[in-house]
């Protein structure tokens, strides 16, 4: 008895090494690809081979062009035996190969007979493989037979050919859009899957004809739909003719609502689901016609399939977002959810909660989150973070409970991104909830104390440098500070030198304890540690308690005003040149670049064209700074002050595509404009834009600067200066001729004719307006630059807009008027709000900040009304910007 | 826009992560490395969770993936963020119980190896480029496991073995029913 037990065991062993794959060697499995030669066919054999070479394929292998090609011709071969396992095999082996087109015709003909075939299987499959790898002239070929397949009666036939249809679609539309009568006919049919194939290719085909979708839409709401995905389908196609008519009809009943909802009660989970999804996704939804979807989703929610409750709860939390009472019902459940064994759900279940609960049961929702936090990834656990982050802005009186959760798990393990997640958020809070600061301080003093990321310990020592002084007893943050002189590495210390001199700065009384300490720090071992606290120590003063001069808590606090990367370019420049002068910062360029602007430089500019390199700068203020500097007759036009984005002159595709950047000096403008030639066969020369500013009267001509000469798809520029008074924003419209000599070019040599022609070619006008005198520059803390500038300059005015298409529109036309930095994100309008609040931030010429508060209302009559708040250095500015408004 | 409902990858693979058979729809993963990187990430943060009675599902970069385990078999079906997940569930049922009809309720990886060409068939017969082409478990097996002659070719073409075959599938068939 005892031996076969054994030997039961030993195969097991075996067993669970053994596949019959073990050891395959792709240049064995070609040698043993010849059997496909052979006169008697084993279609067994041959089977074999075939799944050994997928699964090579399978596994990541790859063929060389030989090898495929020569497997290939061995495949078709196969053709010859009738057996239909073997015949599927070639089929998958076929596609999986993807011949090229000559190879195609081999098995063309092969592929056709077996269109024709009988066995329904051989013609469900052959199409497939054909119209895999067809080409669009053979297409035309077998489209007859196609059409027919489309009508066919066997349904797998039918939904074969009608997929390959969806396929070709994307490679033929001209070929497959002939075939819709076909199509219409099949979602007619009995068969539930060729509905659903033929549905979805006839509304590809007539998806720009808005109204045959509608139509089509129709007719389907009132005949049968037999298949659940056909179902889902006919859900999105109506989703979208409401979304699309929306914007004719204002009120009363939506239309198709009621099937919508009448799809709730369908059999299928997949239609009830799709169906619940579609009406919370409807734009301005009302609650009425939110809550039957609810209370089935509700019932998801409490069903044994993990996949319900995800896409349950995953739908709930997007309606929490805009509809955070339409899903308090469902609290109890999502409540039960916190502990499901997927964590996913666990975490949506958070997240709803959180957005959906009221100040009462935050404390409960708290306690139930803490036990769950300790089970998830971090990355579940992010997102706990910021939900708990937006509900203490939500409810600022819980920030006690909610401050003491997030020093909780800031002390427990976790990764770099989860705790910035949380030094994040409690950044944010005590920014914005005074009461939270002094706590919020000392939560993160404490994590500094045993904090192993350098990277939050700085921004921590930066943001308490800031924040402490201003606090009711700074010196018990001093002893957490000097702390990290002592025990922390070099960057880490320096960072903390300059805390302890912020605080020296601010906090008088402190003056003489800072001193000391600072003093011992320049014995550091580390140079940056040693070299600031030197500066901060001559900078402070002489350590009495004194009051510290402005210009040095400007140095200590003031924002650094230019954009890093202009920085690091000067000082790259300016060591390249050794020169006697002190670095100016005034010369740095305080434009925020943007990359796409470089890109979108020279639109029309095929891929193709290798030769340009000088046409793609790196970022374009610089690139335009150093253009222009390099043009002597504009040297004397003094500093730029602002680059426009470039202007189209000219449509798209046109034989010369044009376009103009404004740059705007103190008492000049130079217009840039970007021309590139799309003809291969001409030269042009001595280009120049005859410019007539006669609606732009402040404006007169002062030079031009031609382009020698402008070869096919080279981009060239050529330049135009006006002078206008100086520092006024000047407005007017420009209207534009090219004019060129061109020159007849032998397409094969390359050379141009001696001979040209003069000729002109009309552009486009364009404006300088408002927008082009003020800067876009943010400002990282609206708040305090607001108050720092004062209510002296302020200008306060309302206006009426009219009525607009919706709050959103009104918004970002005022944003585009001015030309001014949205800051805060306050440009995004939330959907459905009936007011907004916009924060803009800008440099208008003569280099005065302006800060811009706008607040939006908006009535039933969707009539916007306009509070405009202006802020800057000087009043007349303030009166400008409302100017602006007024005149646009 | 497209909005048919689709399958980004139908993905098989054994308890050790590694594959069995695997098809890609859509081109978010252009490179074999980039294919692999994709099936390991999904491997570890799922291999941990019991997806043994129920379909489970979770979230990868913006991917929805719906997985069922048995045996040595782990079973994935991928769709865009935005797609049904029902819908997903759905797809990775159909595939599961066909894949049981077609090894005859022994499903794990020894008998999934010996029947790949049933495999590969299979997975060939449920989606078609990503669009859904017969979600119905039998109809599935049905049309793989139907290994016999072309019916229009003679009796007399065949020989013994074919003959043989042609008979155990009948059977096969006879028994699926």
């Amino acid at each position: 008895m005892a031996q076969p037990l054994v030997k039961k065991d030993d195969d097991r062993d075996e067993e669970a090494d053994y596949s019959p794959f073990l050891g395959i060697e792709k240049g064995a499995v070609l040698q043993e690809a010849r059997v496909f030669h052979d006169p008697q066919l084993d279609a067994r054999r041959c089977s074999q081979v075939i799944t050994k070479l997928l699964y090579l394929l399978n596994q990541g292998e790859t063929l060389t062009k030989i090898e495929a090609t020569e497997v290939f011709f061995a495949v078709t071969k196969l053709f010859q035996s009738k057996d239909i396992g073997l015949r599927r095999m070639v089929y998958l082996m076929i596609k999986e190969l993807s011949p090229s087109a000559d190879e195609v015709i081999i098995v063309t003909s092969s592929l056709m007979k077996d269109m024709n075939s009988r066995t329904d299987l051989f013609r469900a499959n052959a199409i497939r493989v054909l119209c895999r790898i067809t080409d669009g002239t053979l297409l035309a070929q077998i489209e007859r037979y196609l059409k027919q397949a489309i009508v066919d009666k066997n349904p797998v036939v039918a939904s074969a050919a009608l997929v390959s249809g969806i396929h070709l679609l994307q490679t033929n539309p001209e070929i497959v859009k002939r075939w819709s009568n076909e199509v219409q006919e099949a979602v007619q049919s009995r068969a539930a899957l060729v509905q659903f194939h033929a549905l979805a290719l006839l509304h590809q085909i007539r998806q720009n004809d808005r109204l045959a979708v509608n139509k089509l839409v129709a007719s389907l709401t009132k005949g049968t739909v037999r298949s659940p995905l056909a179902q889902c389908l006919l859900i999105r196609y109506i989703s979208q003719v409401i979304k699309e008519s929306s914007f004719n009809s204002q009120a009363g009943e939506r239309p198709f609502y009621d099937y919508l909802e009448g799809c709730l009660r369908h059999k299928a989970e997949v239609v009830i689901f799709e169906a619940a999804r579609a009406i919370t996704e409807l734009s301005n939804v009302t609650t009425r016609e939110l809550t039957p979807a609810i209370t089935v989703l509700q019932l998801f929610l409490s069903s044994s399939k993990p996949v319900l409750r995800f896409a349950a709860l995953r739908t709930l939390n997007k309606v929490a977002m805009t509809h955070p009472m339409a899903v308090t019902n469902c609290n109890i459940d999502m409540e039960s959810l916190i502990s499901d064994q997927n964590r996913s759900i666990a975490t949506l279940a958070i997240t709803t909660l959180l957005k959906t609960g009221n100040e009462s049961s935050v404390d409960r929702l708290m306690k139930q989150i803490t036990n769950f936090m300790s089970d998830i990834a971090d990355e579940f656990k992010i997102v706990v973070v910021e939900a708990i982050r937006s509900l203490c802005l939500k409810f600022p009186l819980k920030y006690r409970s909610l401050m003491n959760f997030l020093s909780n798990i800031l002390r427990e393990e976790g990764g770099f991104e989860y705790k910035k997640a949380i030094v994040d958020s409690i950044v944010i809070l005590i920014r914005d909830i005074p009461d939270a600061k002094e706590s919020g301080l000392l939560h993160l003093c404490e994590f500094i104390e045993d904090c192993e990321f350098t990277y939050l310990s700085t921004q921590i020592l930066h943001f308490l440098g800031n924040e402490g002084p201003k606090t009711s007893d700074p010196s018990k943050y001093i002893r957490y500070i000097y702390n990290r002189v002592i025990l922390e590495n070099a960057t880490v210390r320096a960072s903390a030198v300059s805390t302890l001199a912020k605080f020296g700065a601010m906090v008088d009384s402190l003056k003489p304890r800072i001193f000391v300490l600072l003093r011992r720090c320049v014995f550091d071992n580390d140079d940056e540690v040693r070299d600031r606290a030197t500066l901060y120590l001559n900078t402070l003063g002489d350590g009495s308690v004194a009051e510290t001069e402005k210009d040095v808590k400007e140095f200590l606090f003031g924002s650094l005003d230019i954009p890093l990367t202009n920085m690091e370019t000067s000082l790259k420049n300016y060591i390249q040149d050794p020169t006697e002068e002190p670095f100016d910062i005034n010369s740095v360029p305080k434009e925020v670049k943007s990359q796409s602007l470089a890109e979108k430089k020279a639109p029309g500019k095929k891929p193709a064209a290798s030769s340009t390199p000088a046409a793609a700068p790196t970022s374009a203020a610089d690139a335009y700074e150093r253009l222009l500097s390099s043009i002597p007759e504009f040297a004397s036009f003094g500093k730029l002050f602002k680059s426009s984005i470039p202007v189209e002159l000219t449509e798209a595709e046109t034989e010369y595509s044009v376009n103009v950047v404004k740059h705007i000096y103190d008492s000049h403008v130079v217009f840039q404009y970007n021309c590139t030639n799309t003809i291969p066969e001409q030269l042009l020369e001595n280009v120049t834009v005859i410019v007539d500013a006669s609606d732009a009267e402040e404006f007169s001509e002062v030079g031009t600067k031609p382009l020698r000469s402008l070869p096919y798809d080279t981009p060239g520029q050529t330049f135009v200066a006006f002078e206008k008074p100086e520092g006024v924003p000047a407005v007017g419209k420009f209207s534009n001729v090219l004019r060129f000599t061109v020159k007849e070019v032998d397409p094969t040599t390359g050379e141009a004719e001696d001979d040209g022609v003069e000729d002109e070619y009309q552009l486009e006008d364009f404006e300088v307006v408002a927008a082009d005198y003020i800067l876009k520059v943010g400002v990282s803390n609206f708040k305090n630059a607001w108050e720092s500038l004062g209510p002296d300059g302020e200008r306060i005015d309302e206006y009426g807009l009219g009525p607009r298409e919706s709050l959103a529109e009104a918004v970002s036309t005022v944003i585009n008027l001015l030309g001014m930095q949205p800051c805060e994100g306050t440009e995004v309008v939330p959907s459905n709000s009936r007011s907004h609040t916009c924060l803009l931030s800008g440099i208008y010429i003569g280099n005065v900040k302006v800060l811009v508060r706008l607040s939006f209302g908006i009535d039933g009559a969707k009539e916007v009304a306009m509070k405009l708040a202006v802020r800057s250095e000087n009043e007349n500015v303030s009166e400008a910007i409302h100017e602006i408004v007024a005149s646009g | 826009m497209d909005l048919c409902p689709s399958v980004k990858n139908i993905l098989l693979l054994d308890s050790e992560g590694k594959r069995i058979a695997v098809k890609y729809y859509s081109d978010d993963w252009p490179t074999n490395s980039a294919k692999e990187a994709f099936e390991k990430a999904v491997f570890t943060k799922t291999q941990k969770t019991n997806a043994r009675t129920e379909v489970e599902i979770a979230m990868f970069e913006s991917n929805i993936v719906v997985y069922k385990f048995v045996q040595d078999l782990h079973f994935y079906v991928t769709g865009g963020e935005d797609e049904n997940e029902v819908f997903l569930a759905t797809v990775l049922q159909g595939f599961f119980d066909a894949v049981d009809i077609l090894l005859r309720g022994n499903v794990d990886k020894k008998e999934a190896l010996e029947n790949l060409d049933l495999i590969l068939l299979c997975i060939d017969g449920i989606v078609d480029g990503g669009i859904v082409l017969e979600g119905d478990a039998n109809s599935i097996a049905s049309k793989v496991a139907s290994h016999s002659i072309d019916s229009g070719a003679p009796f007399s073409e065949q020989t013994i073995s074919q003959a043989l075959a042609t008979a155990r599938e009948h059977l096969t068939r006879s028994l699926l029913k």
